[in-house]
């Protein structure tokens, strides 16, 4: 059915979004890389020109560095484990007839759609504020002293907020696949006499096993880039406590203006996101070839 | 076909289920609570009973000029996703009409720009929006955010595009349709519903991206998020007003949310889940 002139066409049809997404990754990118080799101050005219790899040194040798791979670690694995196991949970349990689905499903996934500032001040201040907040509130209530969370736990808190709104899509995606499952073989397993458990196990979650692994990978991706939740609660600290990669990048580039050093680092993380996209482009494709 | 639920099955099933809904929307309802109450009531401890006033509301306008920022978000996140459709329509649309070998390769490339972190051309992007002066102007962060979605919005479009059966064409074509009728009373009825999510959910996209309209933004060109951002350095009290604020910033894209659930799911996993 594809002509020579249609295929001439269809290659002039997808020639603007290929071009502006090739300068879009080539040219900030190959900036950052370049820079990356350079000692650059833009409030200091001097410039020492090439040095190799000395950024990379100075930003490895920066206790910082180390501080801001953990922490960027730690909230890319708590934020999963919480979403997944919380969102099989969830969707196992939005899966049961009730009365009042639809409103239950929208309440559910609400958090997803609030952006970022939004939902960190909301916690900040309306749910974790040591003296206002509805926790110090539920402490003061049963006797307790209310706890500073963004003072005393500055991570856990961050890891508290950004759980809070992925919870909601992990759930979504496994609720839907969830209802693809076949309900004849849910039945013949029932019939067979399986229990709820080994339903579960045997049936249930290799099932789910998919959807699982989209909604690792592409969280992954997101909660690598976690930015916003911590720049309007902790900052960043105390100290390094709660900095993570893309934050310190940021802090070095735009408040220390230590350019080489940022962009070192903003090679480190495009590595970090380059092996979990491999593993991405892999389920992705795989499903395209179907 | 019909399994037998008893109904104290279905009865716990809803009270677990309200409560466990309840719990996570908690946040969400005690903002929009609090935004009706006034500032002194705000801080006076738990309270799910407001007394109604829409004194924080009109503070945010009138100490704020909360009208601004809300116009930027609408035009930001409008704007970008009907310029990404403009590129993205003709591309996805070709790739799913008339694939060859290389489609594949091309849609897997597209899907993998997306992965770069932002943060780690922050620098260059600064530079060049400076040079341009691009930096805090609603042209500047309009393009930047088509840029980061077009992806999503190809693989969308691409998804839907692709359901269409190429059956119906050769129909079209026996009945003696020529090309123009062809797109024009065959494929664009058809394609219309998938558009219309794919921009829908963009939008959504649009109106949350937190880092770039935080960090290429200032005053002028600053959306909801940008704005809500500068909440954080609190001024006296100020829990009444950062929860108008923020039920105006959220409330309507909740909505749209609610209605696309469904495209959320499959937008955002590039359709491996369906």
């Amino acid at each position: 059915m594809a002509t020579k002139h249609s295929s001439s066409l269809a290659r002039f049809m997808i020639a603007p979004a290929v071009l502006l997404l090739l300068v879009w990754m080539i040219v900030p990118l190959s900036m950052t890389l370049w820079f990356s080799f350079q000692q650059y101050n833009p409030l200091n005219p001097i410039r020492d020109g090439f040095i190799g790899f000395s950024n990379y040194l100075l930003f490895f040798n920066n206790p910082a560095f180390i501080a801001s791979i953990i922490n960027t670690l730690a909230i890319v694995v708590s934020v999963l484990l919480i979403t997944v196991i919380g969102g099989i949970f969830l969707a196992l349990l939005l899966d049961q007839p009730m009365w009042g689905q639809g409103i239950v499903r929208i309440l559910v996934i609400s958090p997803f759609f609030v952006m970022p500032p939004v939902a960190a001040l909301v916690w900040k201040n309306m749910i974790m504020h040591p003296g206002y907040g509805v926790f110090a509130d539920i402490a003061r209530f049963f006797g307790f002293q209310p706890i500073d969370w963004f003072a005393q736990y500055p991570l856990f808190s961050i890891i508290l907020i950004v759980a809070w709104q992925w919870l909601p899509f992990a759930t979504l995606i496994l609720l839907t696949s969830l209802q693809s499952l076949d309900s004849e073989q849910r039945e013949a397993a029932e019939m067979d006499g399986a229990g709820f458990v080994n339903r579960f196990i045997y049936l249930t979650l290799p099932h789910l096993a998919r959807a699982i692994t989209v909604v690792v990978l592409i969280q992954t991706i997101f909660l690598l880039a976690v930015y916003a939740e911590i720049l309007v609660t902790t900052n960043g600290g105390p100290g390094y406590a709660s900095t993570n990669l893309p934050f310190l990048v940021y802090q070095k580039a735009l408040l220390e203006y230590k350019i080489g050093q940022a962009s070192a680092g903003g090679i480190i993380a495009v590595i970090l996101a380059n092996i979990v996209a491999f593993f991405v482009m892999r389920a992705v494709g795989k499903n395209l070839d179907r | 076909m019909a399994r037998k639920i008893s109904n104290r099955h279905k009865t716990v099933a809803t009270i677990a289920a309200w409560l466990v809904a309840f719990l996570i929307f908690f946040p969400i309802l005690y903002t929009i609570i609090t935004s009706f109450k006034s500032e002194t009531e705000a801080i006076a401890g738990f309270n799910l009973i407001p007394s109604w006033t829409l004194e924080s509301y009109s503070e945010v306008q009138s100490q704020y000029n909360y009208f601004k920022p809300f116009m930027n978000s609408v035009i930001i996140s409008i704007g970008s996703t009907i310029l990404a459709l403009i590129v993205a329509v003709p591309a996805a649309w070709a790739m799913a009409f008339t694939p060859t070998k290389r489609t594949k390769d091309v849609l897997m490339w597209m899907l993998s720009t997306k992965m770069m972190p932002a943060v780690a051309v922050l620098f260059p992007i600064y530079l060049i929006f400076r040079d341009l002066g691009l930096l805090d102007s609603r042209v500047g962060i309009t393009v930047m955010l088509m840029l980061i979605n077009l992806p999503i919005v190809i693989w969308m479009l691409y998804t839907y595009f692709r359901e269409i059966p190429v059956e119906i064409l050769e129909a079209a074509r026996m009945d003696g349709a020529g090309l123009w009728q062809e797109i024009w009373h065959v494929l664009t009825p058809m394609a219309v519903p998938g558009i219309a999510s794919t921009m829908l959910l963009n939008i959504i996209l649009a109106w949350n991206e937190a880092f770039w309209t935080i960090r290429l933004t200032t005053t002028n060109a600053a959306p909801l998020t940008a704005f809500i951002s500068a909440f954080s350095s609190p001024q006296g009290l100020f829990w009444a007003k950062l929860s108008a604020a923020s039920t105006l910033a959220i409330a309507p894209i909740l909505i749209m949310g609610w209605f696309s659930q469904r495209q959320l799911v499959r937008g955002l996993t590039f359709g491996a889940v369906k």
